[in-house]
């Protein structure tokens, strides 16, 4: 196992899920319920010193027990390492804990995730939609929002809904 | 009748009369700047919140550009996905090719040949060019310098001809291929470089000599909109931004890919973090791109410009569809089904103008990826927007905007 993942298994080994490699790349699942203090930790640890967030993004797994998956991504500028961190997410508790107090580049990377996957980030300053407008229906990059068929056009009532027309 | 301008003496008078009056208030004045303001390049609004012409918060309001790419590219094949990344930076098409097409190189374990290498880094550079070009023309004509314009224009015009001559188009050009790129670099290409390299330090000169000493260039760049190294790491900043705080941050040292780590050059870094620290450090990229550019032309190797031995991802050549069968299949798949893609996952990131471009692709094996996520740089630098406006005034505003090269296309995605 690489060594930054035997780091957090050691630090956290109720946590740590899984480690994985591909393509010389580094992915850790851990559990979402203490994802503050291992990024706290990846953050502050000497030899680990992620001190430069990449991304916060989420996937979309609709057949899984735990739906969503919020994928991080870490870069140590002193080190020159990077590593992916993911916690799943369920879609009752739809909501995963904000490490905007850590790295506050997060701020904007939660809002995005919140307004295109619906993920709640409990402790976020200011989560509000940020690309889309406030009053939008739904989370389009969720797997099972529609393509097409929410625009504009559904709502004239004499026009065949395009769900119809495919029929 | 005319009616008369009131006196001057009144107003004065009507000043006083409020000064003396116990009703007299102060409050913070709400400013809506854009979406249609001609300095925030682009669709961006920003609510400021002012007490007279201090700012006190900035909230930028993103998403009016927003035509949501990474859903339309979960239903599009890996190769239709390049003509849309050329639409996300529209200044910078070549090197968001470049961006993407690595991210699924990656995916599929791809070896590139040497002359594709070279000719992908010389064209991302040439990119850096005309992007930092634009960037220059734009900020000073934000500052009030409209002659900056028209000379860095000047230069970008002569790159886009180029661009048009190789591939047919100057904006969007949808270059870079899967396993290459899409035309070769020809002579007459290599000529018009090189003469146009034999004359640019000349034209950074000349940029320079019109601003490093002009005092309303000082005076509007010089410690405005500071950031230290600890914040700017802290907000995850990159590219220029980054730099021009001190932070040795440039992918293309930091993990070296196409034929950076075969030619010499230099990371440019800025000391203070203010605006014109950030000039200064475009300025310098600029001279070590043609730096780059020029050592690239001296080295270019012969050979194919797209992977050979790749069947099932790289078109065949043409001449070959025509007389051999396997060939012919591989082109029809390619076209009517999409090139399959191994079950995986994958980030990279890859240094465009702006800063750090990432593309993260899930790939659940099909010739559709499952999930791509773009990590823009634009949008990342807006995070960072509030905290670098707090107590400067609204005309600095619009040097922040320029300041980060924003482009909202790319901002929003």
């Amino acid at each position: 196992m690489h060594s930054i993942a035997e780091k957090i298994k050691e630090r956290f080994p109720d946590e740590f899920v899984e480690a994985r490699e591909h393509r010389g790349q580094l992915a850790v699942m851990v559990k979402k319920g203490r994802i503050v203090e291992i990024c706290r930790f990846l953050h502050d640890d000497q030899d680990l010193a992620f001190n430069h967030i990449t991304d916060v993004t989420a996937v979309d797994y609709p057949n899984d027990e735990e739906r969503f998956e919020v994928v991080y991504h870490f870069y140590s500028i002193p080190k020159n390492q990077r590593i992916r961190l993911k916690a799943r997410v369920r879609e009752e508790d739809c909501a995963i804990d904000s490490v905007s107090g850590i790295w506050q580049g997060a701020n904007f990377m939660e809002r995005e995730t919140y307004d295109l996957m619906g993920i709640r980030f409990n402790g976020h300053p200011d989560l509000r939609r940020i690309l889309l407008t406030d009053d939008f229906d739904g989370h389009p990059l969720r797997k099972d929002y529609p393509v097409e068929g929410r625009g504009w056009r559904n709502t004239f009532e004499f026009l065949p809904k395009s769900e119809e027309v495919e029929k | 009748m005319a009616v008369e301008q009131p006196e001057q003496e009144t107003a004065i008078k009507s000043e006083r009369v409020v000064e003396e009056s116990p009703l007299r208030r102060t409050e913070d004045l709400l400013l809506n700047m854009g979406p249609q303001h001609p300095a925030t390049h682009g669709v961006l609004r920003v609510i400021l919140e002012l007490e007279g012409e201090k700012v006190l918060k900035a909230t930028p309001d993103l998403g009016f550009l927003h035509r949501g790419v990474e859903k339309l590219a979960e239903n599009e094949t890996y190769n239709q996905i390049i003509p849309h990344t050329d639409r996300l930076d529209y200044v910078c098409s070549m090197t968001n090719n470049f961006a993407y097409v690595r991210a699924v190189e990656k995916l599929l374990d791809l070896k590139i040949p040497e002359r594709a290498e070279f000719i992908r880094t010389i064209i991302a550079e040439t990119q850096r060019i005309v992007g930092h070009l634009f960037w220059l023309g734009t900020q000073a004509l934000d500052i009030g310098a409209m002659t900056m314009f028209f000379w860095t224009f000047r230069e970008r015009e002569v790159l886009l001809d180029l661009f048009e001559q190789l591939c047919g188009a100057r904006l969007t050009t949808n270059y870079y291929r899967i396993g290459g790129v899409d035309s070769d670099l020809t002579p007459e290409i290599i000529t018009r470089l090189r003469k146009f390299l034999h004359h640019f330090p000349a034209a950074i000169e000349e940029y320079e000599a019109l601003l490093a000493n002009n005092r309303i260039w000082l005076a509007r760049t010089k410690n405005v909109a500071v950031i230290s190294a600890e914040d700017a790491i802290n907000f995850g900043l990159t590219g220029p931004v980054l730099r021009g705080s001190g932070v040795m941050y440039d992918i293309r040292k930091a993990e070296p890919y196409a034929a950076y780590d075969r030619v010499e050059w230099d990371v440019p870094l800025g000391k203070h973090g203010d605006t014109y620290d950030r000039y200064w450090v475009r300025m310098q990229e600029m001279r070590q791109s043609a730096r780059i550019i020029r050592q690239c032309l001296d080295k270019l190797p012969q050979g194919p410009i797209l992977s050979e031995n790749a069947a099932g991802v790289v078109l065949p050549p043409k001449e070959k569809v025509m007389h051999d069968m396997e060939s012919l299949i591989h082109h029809f798949i390619i076209v009517t089904h999409g090139v399959r893609v191994p079950k995986g996952e994958v980030y990279v990131g890859t240094e465009v103008p702006k800063g750090e471009l990432g593309f993260y692709i899930v790939s659940d094996g099909t010739t559709k990826p499952y999930r791509l996520k773009i990590r823009s740089p634009s949008f990342v630098n807006m995070g960072a927007f509030d905290h670098m406006a707090r107590g400067y005034l609204i005309s600095d505003v619009v040097t922040i905007f320029g300041t980060y090269d924003v482009v909202m296309g790319e901002c929003d995605r």
